[in-house]
């Protein structure tokens, strides 16, 4: 499966805040067209990890490279909902045209070029029918959408998922793995958190497992032949 | 008609409504910002440490506005980082923070001249008070915000909305965190002259709060709280004048109608709906 561009290398990286490496000596190569699960117990670093990933905070130590197409935050993200957003005044479009804001610049107005790849974005999410709707009347799983087409706006390359499906019923999270797989095999490359391992194992190519600050990084059957698998059982 | 034009033969109620229609404009768009993000009573506390920085002020004989613009945009600063860091509950931070300022600023004035008529106007508001420098800052603070507003929706927008996503993509966060709340304190510290430390926090809640009832994106309800704002300050203003009410007060009441008239509006055609 490694036959793409490596679009993110971390090397020898320590991975922490404060100059406190809660991962150290971390390997960690991304390929094109990758889709990797990011598992682990909550303050294993997972968050901190995507946050190194997206540029948010520097690597105590060691390396970590970005491809050159995926360097100045044009990575898509789908951050953990947040408690304002659950009820936001903001129309579906405004929250996806939010997307292009990195390729703006200083420019206060969005181009029709922009306001199109919006739509097409929904409509890759099938919700192009919900665009004029109210952000914050939608669904759960409706609301996630429109997150991940505001994301793909953003994303050219890659997309990074913290928790996803928390707070979906199954049937939302089921379809939300559908797009994702839909996404994956169009080429689009995949870092997801998550805690829902039973369910993923069967679409996710790669398992990055962080425990105690020892990582198991592999595909999915070294995974489950491996130690890790029995923490989550 | 007549009493507008009668109005407007004081320079000093002219100096209000400019002072007031602006400054109302800007607690409005920059109330939407914040309520959303659950700052609410932001306005409130920053008031009170308004209150606290004049009556010292007055206390010292220092101009009241030198000293108490600094120290509120300090106290926005600080109210800011503690939500930021954790170190608080920001609710909690704003009840110790105006609690404090307010206590110290009856402190202050006890010892010095005593509950004068300058410290009552300072609790409710007078539309006397309204000097021409405080035209010129309000005009100044407008534009400031105006400009902002105007240039910068679309990252306002996503800082509102998302912080975490907005960082992702290289929006400076806390370049606008910082200057939505400067822009907050100096606000505040205008406005309450006229509105009082105790309702100036009524300015930037409520026309966001009316607005969300009707409006369902977020250029509209920007755009109906900024109107609204000053619908409500003219109409407030005049009710001050013809029934002799402080202009807060009357200000605070409009707004409250309003509020409920599009609570009902909302209400009731949510029951249309449904049948």
């Amino acid at each position: 499966m490694d036959n793409g561009r490596c679009l993110i290398s971390c090397v020898q990286a320590g991975i922490g805040y404060d100059n406190k490496a809660i991962l150290e000596n971390f390997n960690f190569k991304v390929f094109e067209g990758d889709y990797i699960c990011v598992v682990g117990e909550n303050g294993s670093g997972k968050s901190t990890l995507i946050k190194t990933i997206l540029g948010l905070i520097k690597p105590v130590s060691g390396q970590v490279k970005l491809h050159d197409t995926i360097k100045n935050g044009s990575v898509g993200y789908l951050p953990q909902q947040t408690q304002i957003q659950k009820h936001f005044p903001a129309s579906v479009m405004e929250v996806v045209l939010s997307g292009f804001l990195n390729s703006m610049k200083k420019r206060p107005i969005f181009k029709a070029a922009e306001k199109k790849e919006a739509l097409r974005n929904l409509n890759r999410m099938e919700i192009v029918s919900l665009r004029k709707k109210c952000y914050g009347e939608l669904s759960g799983g409706q609301q996630q959408r429109v997150l991940l087409a505001r994301a793909l706006c953003a994303a050219k390359k890659i997309l990074v998922l913290d928790e996803p499906v928390t707070g979906l019923d199954p049937a939302a999270a089921s379809a939300l793995y559908d797009i994702l797989e839909k996404l994956n095999k169009e080429g689009m490359t995949i870092i997801m958190v998550t805690h829902d391992l039973e369910n993923i194992t069967n679409r996710a190519g790669k398992i990055l497992h962080i425990s105690n600050g020892n990582y198991f990084y592999g595909s999915v059957e070294e995974y489950v032949h491996s130690d890790y698998s029995n923490i989550f059982g | 008609m007549k009493i507008i034009i009668q109005m407007m033969s004081y320079p000093f109620i002219v100096r209000a409504f400019i002072v007031g229609i602006l400054i109302s404009l800007c607690a409005a768009l920059l109330g939407v910002s914040l309520v959303l993000k659950q700052y609410s009573m932001i306005g409130d506390g920053l008031s009170h440490v308004s209150y606290g920085a004049l009556s010292i002020a007055v206390a010292c004989g220092i101009a009241p506005l030198k000293l108490s613009i600094p120290v509120v945009i300090v106290a926005a600063f600080v109210l800011l980082r503690i939500n930021e860091n954790g170190i608080m509950k920001s609710d909690a931070a704003i009840a110790a923070i105006s609690a404090s300022a307010l206590a110290i600023g009856v402190a202050v004035t006890s010892f010095t001249t005593g509950m004068t008529t300058d410290v009552c106007s300072y609790m409710f508001g007078s539309i006397l008070a309204m000097s021409k420098e405080d035209v010129i800052l309000s005009v100044i603070l407008a534009v400031v915000v105006l400009v902002l507003f105007i240039f910068c929706y679309n990252n306002i927008f996503a800082v509102t909305f998302d912080e975490s996503f907005a960082k992702a993509t290289g929006i400076k966060v806390s370049f606008y965190n910082t200057i939505i709340s400067v822009l907050t304190a100096v606000t505040i510290v205008l406005g309450m002259q006229m509105m009082g430390a105790m309702l100036i926090s009524s300015l930037i809640i409520f026309p966001a709060l009316s607005s969300m009832r009707l409006f369902k994106s977020f250029k509209s309800v920007m755009i109906s709280s900024g109107i609204l704002a000053v619908i409500c300050f003219c109409i407030g203003i005049i009710i001050s004048y013809v029934y002799s009410v402080p202009a807060g007060a009357s200000i605070v009441i409009v707004n409250l109608c309003v509020f409920v008239i599009f609570f009902t509006v909302q209400k009731t055609t949510m029951i249309l709906k449904i049948e």
